[in-house]
């Protein structure tokens, strides 16, 4: 088992517009990225669960070039609503980085 | 038709910065134009709401200015896009103002193009009636009152209102809302060449140097762009793009890094081969372009949601740390009395909103925050007053604050005293804050009639 973040090279989340949330996962390491993609942790489910979102609203993408995952959800809350706390997007990562991939 | 266009690109915002050492070397490497991007939603509805520009007039005069300068020594155009943040009128008339600025200051002479991008209600509320404007997903939802509440909504035009500015003689063209790419494709458009690389090296261009192996800062990037093909060539010398760092930049705020649609389609990088021409220079081939059957143009807009105050206020008495959600209760009670006494009951029920962020328990993350029941030894509450006017904001911002800190604590006996305020006064007036309002596409008759454009030679 690894833990998510000793595995890869940069784990972000970042608006993609003021209504969508997105996370990359980038890889220094072509076998790493193969790993995490093919092991499937990175699942629709497990953003269901930590960002309350519907599943159906999860896309999930892998682009071997970039040696990334990408995961874009609907806005928890709309960037700069008042209940909003991260303008960015940009710190809703963490919860993710001690995700445990299987060897 | 020349074999290539060269591009050179500014930086990812202008204003944020970039090495006068990198500009000289990409000047010097004969760009056929220059671009940069002036806007984002990401600093949140204030600069669309308030028509404000996110970067200080002296940050953005700055890299205009350098920017003026090379462009009219090479003879080149040099096209903004997204003025002033938002690119709102108010926002492109202040950029317009501070271009006109470095010309009188700099002796230049240029014939400039301002191509607005702001609305008019009339015109939305026409195309709403026509079925002509869609929602995006996820969209809140649009109807006349959203349109009229709005302070302002913009389009986000594509690469031909440029090209028409080009066509009608423009040397420096000042954009309102843009697509950052459409900046970029305009020029390689004009010429001929095949849309999918175009559109594709807009897009890693859009940010500047963001898609080199490791940023430090800020800086221009150069590319070259042939047909069927693309170079990313970073002028910073330290600087190096590898394959995997320019295919990687097609993740960056994206919400898909295989498919970006622009107002004429969309951009298939799911073919495009990355390879190294160099250890810092990367090729680009076999990117894709789908041409759409409808031309749409995204819409941004922002309503105001009223005005607020906040109060920092740090926790550092375990005590008061560990019963601080019961606390809260009870202040919160005790402001809405108070607001009921200083601004009558109609206020008191509905007509102000106090919220406590927690930081130092899940200020960052809400009812998200997995570790919800691990507080720290201290804590920042930041809370905030909203009203329908500032004098109330602040008026309750700061009766709040005060009956915070003398609120009784049930273990001490006695007169407490429980925020330690880092600021004097304690409630910071906030001015208005504003929401975005809308997600959605129109469908105009063609790609100019959103953007009415104006010549004048300065």
């Amino acid at each position: 088992m690894a833990k998510l973040m000793d595995i890869t090279q940069l784990i972000r989340s970042k608006n993609a517009g003021p209504f969508t949330l997105t996370f990359d996962f980038m890889f220094d390491r072509f076998e790493n990225y193969r790993r995490v993609r093919d092991s499937g942790a990175i699942n629709r489910e497990l953003f269901s669960r930590l960002y309350g979102t519907p599943l159906e609203d999860v896309e999930i993408y892998s682009v071997d070039a970039a040696r990334g995952i990408k995961v874009t959800i609907p806005r928890p809350i709309t960037q700069g609503d008042l209940e909003d706390s991260d303008q960015y997007g940009c710190q809703m990562f963490s919860p993710l980085l001690e995700i445990e991939i299987p060897d | 038709m020349t074999d290539e266009v060269k591009v050179l690109a500014l930086s990812g915002m202008l204003g944020s910065g970039f090495l006068e050492t990198s500009y000289k070397r990409a000047l010097s490497w004969d760009p056929d134009f220059i671009g940069c991007d002036a806007g984002s939603t990401d600093g949140g509805p204030t600069s669309l709401g308030n028509a404000e520009c996110s970067y200080s007039k002296a940050a953005v005069k700055r890299d205009l200015r350098l920017a003026l300068l090379g462009a009219r020594e090479k003879r080149i155009p040099l096209l903004i896009g997204s003025a002033g943040t938002a690119g709102g009128d108010i926002n492109l008339s202040w950029t317009v103002e501070i271009a006109k600025e470095i010309a009188r200051e700099e002796g230049l002479h240029f014939k400039l193009a301002i191509i607005h991008s702001e609305q008019k209600k009339d015109y939305l509320k026409q195309k709403l009636a026509q079925g002509k404007i869609r929602p995006l997903k996820p969209a809140p939802p649009f109807d006349e009152k959203v349109i009229d509440k709005s302070e302002h909504i913009v389009g986000m035009m594509g690469a031909e209102p440029f090209i028409r500015a080009l066509e009608a003689g423009a040397e420096v063209v000042i954009a309102g809302r843009s697509s950052d790419t459409s900046i970029y494709a305009a020029i390689p458009i004009q010429r001929g060449f095949s849309p999918g690389p175009v559109w594709h090296a807009a897009k890693i261009l859009e940010c500047g140097a963001a898609c080199v192996a490791q940023r430090t800062r800020g800086d221009c990037m150069f590319a070259r762009i042939g047909q069927g093909y693309f170079v990313m060539d970073p002028p910073n010398p330290e600087y190096r793009c590898t394959p995997v760092s320019v295919a990687a930049h097609t993740f960056y705020e994206t919400g898909s890094p295989i498919h970006l649609y622009e107002p004429s389609g969309m951009v298939d990088t799911s073919t495009a081969v990355y390879e190294a021409e160099s250890d810092r220079v990367v090729r680009v081939t076999g990117s894709g372009f789908v041409p759409t059957k409808t031309y749409t143009i995204k819409l941004e807009g922002a309503e105001k949601v009223g005005y607020q105050a906040i109060c920092i206020a740090g926790v550092r008495d375990p005590v008061l740390i560990r019963q601080i959600d019961s606390w809260l209760d009870v202040l919160r009670d005790k402001v809405k009395q108070r607001v009921g006494e200083m601004f009558g009951e109609k206020a008191a029920n509905g007509g102000y909103i106090f919220n406590v962020r927690i930081y130092g328990r899940n200020g960052v993350m809400g009812n998200r925050e997995p570790l919800k029941d691990r507080v720290g030894h201290e804590l920042a509450l930041v809370m905030e007053a909203t009203a329908p006017t500032q004098e109330m904001a602040t008026g309750i911002m700061g009766m709040a604050g005060h009956a915070g800190l003398h609120q009784a604590i049930p273990q001490w006996k006695g007169f407490t005293s429980n925020f330690a305020f880092p600021y004097s006064p304690k409630q910071i007036a906030r001015g208005p804050v504003f929401r975005f309002n809308v997600n959605h596409l129109v469908e105009p008759a063609d790609p100019y009639e959103m953007f009415p454009m104006e010549m004048m030679k300065i």
